[in-house]
């Protein structure tokens, strides 16, 4: 068993690709907490006001939440095609689950 | 352990000669986790849609209670977004570890992981005892209260379950070290608290900071 946990033999080339891949993660994660500061800055500063800034507030929970699916859930990688159909399917629901909530309820 | 148990074992030992590259997915068991838990995702989405779409339509029905300006403060929603975005990132690292065949940081990372998020928790279970003792706001407030615990909750118990899932594996396969059975457990789990963390991302944004905004 404990030759199981040994890492050293993984070949070098794998190693690097993962190494490579880790630095994508970090950038990704560096970045949605850039997009996460914008955020509560521009609320807390109040330089924007209005509907103006709740889209904008939406436009970057989206890129974020897409930041997350696509590098840290690994959508992006070969071999997630039925996997993204199922989440996209989702998306698409909760998009009309969510505008059938607001037609009823304010037209 | 058996013998039938050992030869089970056996066959989804690594070669640490020969590691896969997606330790997660080299069994069709593994495939088919992985497949079923993206299935699962994509109709937890469409049910946090209908919490999301209920909050919308109710949060201004406070029935004279505190409205979402007077309650809600940048501070603590602050810190418990950097809790679980890092979270999610340590548990990305888990995974890199897996990739690795390093068990030990494999479960390490999942460890931490599993810190934050009690944290993170630890920070809601404030938050909520703070509206309840000082402002008096509950589930049977308003329609507002009765929306917003509904959502917030919801995804607090979605921490709470994952941390729970995560405590049992974690125990579970302490002593067995990885191979092709476990990896993918780990692998569900974590695409698990990564979606708990894009939920939390829509969370901050349409509760807190469109609440602020008013």
């Amino acid at each position: 068993m404990t030759e199981n946990t040994t890492p050293n033999k993984l070949d070098s080339y794998r190693k690097q690709e993962s190494k490579d891949e880790m630095k994508i993660q970090v950038i990704s994660f560096v970045s949605m907490i850039v997009f996460t500061v914008i955020a509560f800055a521009l609320v807390g500063t109040q330089l924007m006001t209005g509907s103006y800034l709740s889209i904008l507030l939406v436009v970057l929970a989206i890129v974020q939440a897409m930041f997350q699916f696509l590098y840290f859930m690994h959508l992006k990688d070969k071999g997630h095609g039925p996997a993204s159909a199922s989440i996209y399917g989702g998306m698409l629901i909760a998009f009309l689950t969510i505008l059938g909530l607001g037609v009823i309820t304010w037209w | 352990m058996s013998h039938q148990e050992a030869i089970g074992r056996n066959a989804h030992k690594i070669d640490p000669n020969n590691i896969p590259a997606e330790p997660a997915r080299a069994t069709a068991e593994g495939k088919h986790k992985h497949l079923g838990i993206w299935i699962f995702l994509g109709s937890e989405t469409v049910l946090f849609a209908s919490l999301f779409g209920t909050y919308i339509a109710l949060k201004n029905s406070t029935a004279g209670g505190p409205t979402t300006q007077e309650l809600y403060g940048l501070e603590l929603v602050f810190l418990m977004t950097l809790l679980l975005l890092t979270s999610s990132l340590t548990s990305v690292y888990a995974i890199y570890h897996m990739k690795n065949n390093n068990f030990k940081k494999m479960q390490l990372w999942m460890g931490i992981t599993g810190l934050l998020g009690l944290a993170f928790l630890g920070c809601e279970i404030y938050e909520f005892a703070h509206y309840i003792t000082d402002y008096g706001f509950t589930f049977r407030s308003s329609a507002f209260g009765s929306a917003f615990y509904a959502l917030v909750g919801f995804h607090g118990g979605h921490v709470i379950f994952g941390l729970s899932w995560l405590i049992v594996l974690m125990a579970r396969n302490a002593k067995r070290g990885l191979d092709t059975y476990n990896a993918p457990k780990y692998n569900t789990f974590a695409l698990y608290w990564h979606f708990i963390d894009v939920v939390w991302v829509f969370i901050f944004t349409v509760v807190y900071l469109m609440g602020m905004v008013g």
